[in-house]
């Protein structure tokens, strides 16, 4: 698997037919780790690795994955790894990428030698909040590397604080709800459609119960020429609130209620909708089996749920007119 | 190595400010990436570095990112791919990128960092004191200061030697004036291309992330069980430096003639009051000396020329027969004293030498030290020795407007 600086025969995106010639390629990312049972980070990082076969230069931020894949003397990864800070992962994965167009100007690495791929994973504290001037410069400048935002609308590292991907009504630990409060009180950000903005050559939304699509668009990430972004849904047991065996059926509430709707954006203009839902489940269904959203469910925050639906719907609405109109 | 770049036909003498200097040396070290962002004074060395390979003198990469902290974490992110890193800043770009000061030496990256000292805000100013060279004084990274354009040249080619050797690996500063030296051209002897480039050497990758026959976990976690050892490790390897800098001095020498000190001095051996400082004011000290040598008064200067690591033992050997030390730090010292009389007093503590060591606290935000006040500082530390004991405090505030500032009092 693993290919020398000298040379070695050129490879690129894995054949992948089924769940089963999925489950049995190789592991670059070991099971020794110590994240959460039940935890959708493993899975996703699991099939970004698998999505191809060629050499990968891996950064982590700051942040679950991190810490509980990279405890000296012990490490998860057979591949080459670096974690510098919360904030910086996308930019510590932009300087290797730089040495390594530097090395083959220079001939100290064979030019002829496949190219590795270049991919930054971070939480969506370090995406949306603390390293999201580092993403965006990364992305500005064009590095030819792929950033995954591990999504699960968190802090969870750290025990569960909001953080700007946390959506409008979840209790956090530092927005929780109480007598007067139905918790945080902002929406998600928009990260699709500002690091689309950016011109990005391939920017897609992915959730790991949907790995057919995740693969698809993970493959196509690593063909595009310049910096990719990946919004992963994660769903987080521990943060969300529900049991370590759900991890895949609250995954598909979230993709079939179109909280967390499929779709990719080419250069920044095309927007495709890789996943329609047959049967669209209501958001209050989604919401029902996260213990986070448990006092929505009280008489005087039912609104929100209303609301939440109506937002989820006008944005349906929204991609679908984004889609038809190629622009 | 010339695979893809130009060789510059250098004159013997050429007349460079501290930055251009320090783009030369960046460009004859054969630098493999640099990542920077503008400040000044320090963006002269980034924009000389820029027209080199602009013209096609350079055959790294070039990342111009969006802030300073950034331009560390590229910086680490490329050594850590087996490449030769460097970037320059000043001042609030230093501070800014003092997390990743911590992170780059303690994942043991050899980048070499040129710093134009300048002070901190607030209130904001563009001006040089030494407020960003202290900041960094407990990161982990070996300091050095040049107090020249030339001292820059030589010392930035210097510091890649050192930082690199394998058995140092950590990352270096090298440290000079804002706008004294890194706006003022003066004569600067460079080494030509082949020189420069065969005293530095090639990058020798150390576990280098773009080895895929080796794959690397660069950053790991540790908790209390390991992290302890982690930092004696990096301490032990900065104390163990001592000795390569002194060979890669000695061999610098050898090629260039231009000898290099952990600790210079200037009329010191015989001296009776000596004044530690750093950057351009040990220039203005030494003529300051030799104006009192010639009245006769037994004066010298001593500049520490790597800052960190501390040359303790140095400094109480060459400080042990003295009456007076005047230690001056251009720093506001922030209800403290400065650390240059931190380091010399701590020296002297363990020995049997009881000079009188007084802190002067001079310059900050830029503002003059000329000769007439070192004369004062030099005068007024002869009248303590003739009355064998300081004249009332400590710590005092040379140069400032308003009444006099003097702190600590001594008894007897």
């Amino acid at each position: 698997m693993s290919c020398s600086i000298g040379g070695c025969i050129p490879q690129g995106n894995k054949e992948i037919k089924n769940l089963k010639s999925f489950s049995t390629s190789a592991e670059r990312f070991e099971g020794a780790h110590v994240l959460c049972p039940g935890c959708a980070h493993s899975i996703i990082v699991r099939e970004v690795l698998n999505a191809t076969n060629d050499n990968m230069v891996l950064g982590s931020s700051t942040g679950c994955l991190e810490v509980c894949t990279a405890i000296y003397p012990h490490t998860s990864w057979d591949s080459s790894w670096i974690h510098i800070g919360f904030e910086n992962g996308s930019t510590a994965v932009a300087g290797a990428e730089s040495a390594n167009k530097a090395l083959r100007r220079k001939g100290r690495i064979d030019p002829n030698t496949p190219e590795p791929k270049f991919v930054a994973f971070g939480g969506d504290g370090s995406t949306y909040d603390i390293g999201f001037q580092w993403i965006s410069g990364c992305f500005e400048r064009g590095h030819n590397m792929m950033y995954v935002c591990l999504d699960n609308e968190v802090y969870a590292n750290t025990g569960g604080q909001r953080s700007s991907s946390t959506p409008i009504g979840a209790s956090a630990t530092t927005t929780p709800a109480g007598s007067t409060s139905y918790g945080e009180k902002q929406n998600k950000k928009d990260m699709m459609s500002i690091m689309a903005a950016h011109g990005a050559p391939y920017v897609a939304q992915i959730a790991p119960n949907k790995w057919k699509d995740m693969v698809k668009k993970i493959q196509k990430g690593f063909d595009a020429n310049g910096p990719v972004y990946i919004n992963a849904m994660s769903a987080c047991t521990t943060e969300w609130k529900f049991p370590i065996n759900q991890t895949i059926e609250v995954s598909d509430m979230a993709t079939d209620s179109l909280v967390f709707p499929l779709y990719e954006i080419i250069e920044g203009k095309e927007l495709n909708i890789t996943y329609r839902p047959k049967n669209i489940v209501p958001v209050r269904d989604y919401l029902g089996v996260q213990g986070r959203f448990k006092h929505l469910f009280k008489k005087e925050n039912e609104y929100l749920i209303d609301e939440w639906q109506k937002r989820v719907d006008a944005n349906w609405e929204y991609l679908q007119r984004r889609e038809e109109a190629r622009v | 190595m010339y695979r893809n770049k130009k060789s510059m036909e250098l004159n013997t003498v050429e007349v460079w400010d501290g930055n251009f200097a320090n783009s030369h040396a960046l460009r004859q070290a054969g630098v493999d990436v640099v990542a920077a962002y503008p400040i000044t004074p320090s963006t002269g060395t980034v924009e000389g570095y820029a027209s080199h390979h602009a013209n096609g003198y350079v055959d790294g990469e070039i990342v111009m990112v969006e802030s300073e902290h950034a331009a560390m974490s590229g910086c680490i992110g490329a050594a850590a791919a087996g490449a030769r890193a460097a970037t320059a800043t000043s001042s609030q770009g230093l501070a800014l990128m003092v997390e990743t000061l911590y992170q780059a030496s303690g994942m043991r990256m050899p980048i070499v960092l040129c710093l134009v000292n300048r002070t901190l805000a607030a209130p904001l100013n563009v001006n040089g004191d030494h407020s960003d060279m202290y900041l960094a004084n407990q990161s982990g990274w070996i300091s050095i200061d040049a107090c020249t354009p030339e001292e820059s040249y030589d010392l930035v080619l210097c510091a890649f030697r050192i930082g690199e050797h394998l058995d140092v690996r950590l990352p270096v500063i090298v440290n000079q004036d804002g706008f004294l030296t890194s706006h003022k051209a003066q004569n600067v002897r460079p080494l030509s291309d082949k020189d420069a480039y065969d005293f530095v050497g090639d990058y020798v990758e150390v576990n280098s992330l773009l080895n895929f026959d080796k794959p690397v976990t660069h950053g790991v976690q540790t908790e209390s069980d390991w992290h302890y050892e982690h930092k004696a490790k990096q301490n032990d390897a900065m104390m163990n430096s001592v000795k390569v800098i002194e060979e890669v001095f000695e061999e610098y020498a050898k090629i260039s003639g231009r000898k290099y000190n952990l600790i210079e001095t200037y009329l010191c051996d015989d001296a009776e009051v000596v004044i530690v400082c750093m950057g351009t004011t040990y220039e203005t000290a030494k003529v300051t000396a030799d104006k009192l040598r010639a009245e006769g008064k037994k004066v010298g200067v001593l500049m520490p020329r790597v800052f960190r690591p501390t040359q303790i033992d140095l400094l109480a050997e060459l400080l042990a027969d003295k009456k007076a030390v005047v230690c001056m730090d251009r720093s506001a010292p922030g209800g403290q004293m400065g650390l240059l009389y931190n380091d010399v007093t701590g020296a002297l503590f363990n020995t049997s030498a009881r000079p009188l060591v007084s802190n002067i606290i001079y310059g900050l935000g830029g503002r003059d030290i000329n000769v007439a006040a070192l004369t004062d500082i030099f005068n007024t530390a002869l009248e303590e020795v003739a009355n064998g004991k300081l004249n009332g405090t400590i710590q005092r505030w040379s140069g400032v407007r308003g009444p006099e500032l003097k702190y600590y009092n001594v008894k007897g």
